[in-house]
C-alpha cells in the first residue's frame, strides 16, 4: 500500500467516525446521561 | 506530603487564589506594554533610542505577557476551580500543583528579563530561548498530571464537557511546544531552529494557528462552558451540540495552520488544504458560540442587571465575529489583500481582547468573590465602569485597524496605468498616522478598564478572607 492510499483511508476513516459521533451525540438512549452531565456545575449547591 | 489526598473534604483552592490575582496583575502589565508600543507607532521617539524598549523588543513582551501570563494564569485558575468542581473531588498531588504555579511565575518573569534584553529564537508566540522552553516543559508536564490526575480520581460518572476542552489545549499545547521548540543549542540562551527553510515556517505556523486554536480557543471554551452555566444559573443549551462542537474542533484546527503562508514558498496544495480547513471551522465556532448564547434563552432579562454575565455573552459576540472574519481571511483571493496589513493585527486583537480578555474578567469575576468568602465583589458599579470602557475600547481599536488595514492593502496593490506602484510605502505608512492615534486611545481604554478591575479585585480579597469550599458527600450524587 502506498503512502497516498494510506493518507486517503486516514482521511475517510476520520471522517467516518466524525459521523459517527454526531450520530451518537443525538441518540435518544443517551438523553439522561448528557442531561446528568449537562447538570454536574450545578451539583455543588 | 499529602500525596494522594484522596481524604480531603475541601477544594483546594489555595493555588486558585494565587492564580487569579496573578492573572489580574499579568493583565495590567501586558496591556500597559501594549499601550507602550501602539504609542511607539504613533510617536517612535518613544523608544528613548535604547535597544531594551525598542518595538521589536517589547512587542515580543507584549504578546508573551497577554497570551502566557494574563491568559496562561487565568487557564489555570479556572481549569483548577471546574475540575474540582465537576469532578467532586481535590486535586491531584497538591505540591505538584504548587510547582505549576511558581515554575509559572518563574517562565513569566524569565520571559520578562530575557526578552527586553534581546534573547530570542525569532518564532512568533515562540520566541523564548531553550532554557526557558525546558522550564516550560516541565511546568506543562506537571499541570498535566495534576489535571488528569484529578479526572481520573473523579468521584462522579461523567466527564463534564469543560474539562474535555481543557484536556485538549493541555495535550495540545504540550505537543505544539516541544515540536516547535525543537532547537540545536550554540550556547547559553542561544539555539538554532531544528527546522529549515519553509518546513521551518510550516512547523511554526503549525504551531501559531495552534496556539490559537487550543491555548486561545479550546482553553477558553472551557471556562465558557462553566461559567456560563454558572452565571445564567441554568445548564448549557444543548449538551449533545457541546460534544460534536468539541469534536469538530478537534479534527479540523490542527489543519487550518497553512494560511499564515498564503503566497509564499510553502506548496500551492498546502495554502489551498489551510484554507479549505479554515472555511470549514466556521461551523463548529458558531456551533459553540450559539450554544453559548442559546444557555441564556429565557434568562435573557439577566443581562439588563448582570454585568458579569454581559462580560461572558458579549465576549461570545466577539468570538463569532473573529471566527467569521478569520476564515474570511483565510480565503486566498481575501488574504492577498489583507496579509501583512494592519487588519490582521485587528482581527487577532478582536479575538483576544473581545474573546479571550473579556471572558476571562468575567470568569475572574465570577471566582473571585467565591475564593476570598464575599458575596459578590467589592464593587458592582466598577464591574459595570469596566465593561463599557473595555467594549468602547476594543470597538475603537479593531475599526481603526480594520480601516487602517484596508486602506494599506489598497494603497500597496494600486498600480498607474504604465505598470508602476501609485503609492510609495512610506505613504502608506503616513496614511495610517491617525488610526494609529484610535488604536492606541482603544488599548488604553481597554487597560484603564483592566487597572480598575484590579483595585476591585484587590478590595475584595483584602476585605475577605480566604474561603474552604466543601466538597458535597458522594452519596448526594451517587
Amino acid at each position: 500500500m502506498d503512502i497516498t492510499t494510506l493518507r486517503i483511508l486516514a482521511t475517510v476513516t476520520s471522517f467516518i467516525v466524525f459521523v459517527g459521533i454526531i450520530i451518537w451525540a443525538w441518540k435518544r438512549r443517551n438523553t439522561s446521561d448528557f442531561k446528568d452531565a449537562a447538570n454536574l456545575p450545578f451539583t455543588n449547591d | 506530603m499529602q500525596a494522594l489526598n484522596t481524604q480531603s473534604t475541601t477544594y483546594n483552592d489555595g493555588v486558585i487564589r494565587q492564580f487569579s490575582i496573578m492573572a489580574v496583575v499579568w493583565g495590567v502589565v501586558g496591556m500597559l506594554v501594549g499601550v507602550i508600543i501602539a504609542a511607539q507607532l504613533v510617536w517612535p521617539e518613544l523608544n528613548l533610542g535604547l535597544p531594551w524598549t525598542s518595538f521589536g523588543r517589547l512587542r515580543p513582551l507584549h504578546t508573551n505577557a497577554v497570551i502566557f501570563a494574563f491568559g496562561g494564569c487565568t487557564l489555570f485558575a479556572t481549569s483548577y476551580y471546574v475540575v474540582q468542581r465537576t469532578c467532586h473531588t481535590t486535586l491531584f498531588l497538591p505540591q505538584l500543583a504548587k510547582f505549576t504555579f511558581w515554575g509559572w511565575q518563574a517562565v513569566i518573569l524569565a520571559a520578562a528579563v530575557s526578552l527586553p534584553l534581546g534573547f530570542t529564537q525569532g518564532k512568533e508566540y515562540a520566541e523564548l530561548e531553550w532554557p526557558i522552553d525546558i522550564l516550560i516543559t516541565l511546568v506543562w508536564v506537571a499541570y498535566a498530571v495534576v489535571f488528569f490526575g484529578t479526572i481520573g480520581t473523579r468521584k462522579v460518572k461523567h466527564i463534564y464537557v469543560a474539562n474535555w476542552f481543557f484536556g485538549a489545549f493541555i495535550i495540545t499545547v504540550a505537543l505544539l511546544h516541544i515540536v516547535n521548540s525543537a532547537a540545536m543549542p550554540a550556547s547559553f540562551m542561544k539555539s538554532y531552529s531544528a527546522y529549515a527553510g519553509v518546513q521551518d515556517a510550516m512547523v511554526q505556523w503549525w504551531y501559531g494557528h495552534n496556539a490559537v486554536g487550543f491555548f486561545l480557543t479550546a482553553g477558553f471554551l472551557g471556562i465558557m462552558y462553566y461559567f456560563v452555566p454558572k452565571q445564567a444559573d441554568r445548564p448549557v443549551y444543548s449538551y449533545s451540540l457541546s460534544i460534536v462542537h468539541f469534536w469538530a474542533l478537534i479534527f479540523t484546527y490542527m489543519w487550518a495552520g497553512p494560511h499564515h503562508l498564503h503566497y509564499t514558498a510553502l506548496p500551492d496544495w498546502t495554502q489551498s488544504l489551510g484554507m479549505a480547513f479554515s472555511l470549514i471551522l466556521l461551523a463548529p465556532s458558531w456551533g459553540g458560540m450559539i450554544n453559548g448564547m442559546m444557555t441564556l434563552s429565557g434568562a435573557w432579562h439577566k443581562l439588563r442587571t448582570d454585568p458579569i454575565l454581559r462580560f461572558m455573552i458579549v465576549s461570545l459576540s466577539f468570538y463569532g465575529m473573529s471566527t467569521f472574519e478569520g476564515p474570511m481571511m483565510a480565503i486566498k483571493t481575501v488574504n492577498s489583500l489583507s496579509h501583512y496589513t494592519d487588519w490582521t493585527v485587528g482581527h487577532v486583537h478582536s479575538g483576544a481582547l473581545g474573546w479571550v480578555g473579556l471572558v476571562s474578567m468575567g470568569a475572574i469575576y465570577y471566582m473571585i468573590p467565591r475564593l476570598f468568602g464575599q458575596k459578590q465583589m467589592h464593587s458592582m458599579k466598577a464591574i459595570e465602569l469596566h465593561f463599557w470602557l473595555a467594549t468602547v475600547g476594543i470597538v475603537l481599536y479593531i475599526a481603526a485597524l480594520w480601516i487602517a488595514g484596508v486602506m494599506e492593502g489598497l494603497m500597496w496593490r494600486a498600480i498607474n496605468t504604465d505598470g508602476t506602484l501609485t503609492y510609495t510605502f512610506v505613504e502608506s505608512v503616513k496614511a495610517k498616522h491617525p488610526y494609529y492615534i484610535i488604536r492606541m486611545l482603544g488599548g488604553l481604554l481597554y487597560l484603564s478598564g483592566m487597572v480598575i478591575m484590579l483595585w476591585n479585585v484587590l478590595k475584595t480579597a483584602t476585605s475577605g478572607k480566604a474561603a474552604v469550599a466543601t466538597i458535597p458527600p458522594v452519596a448526594a450524587h451517587a
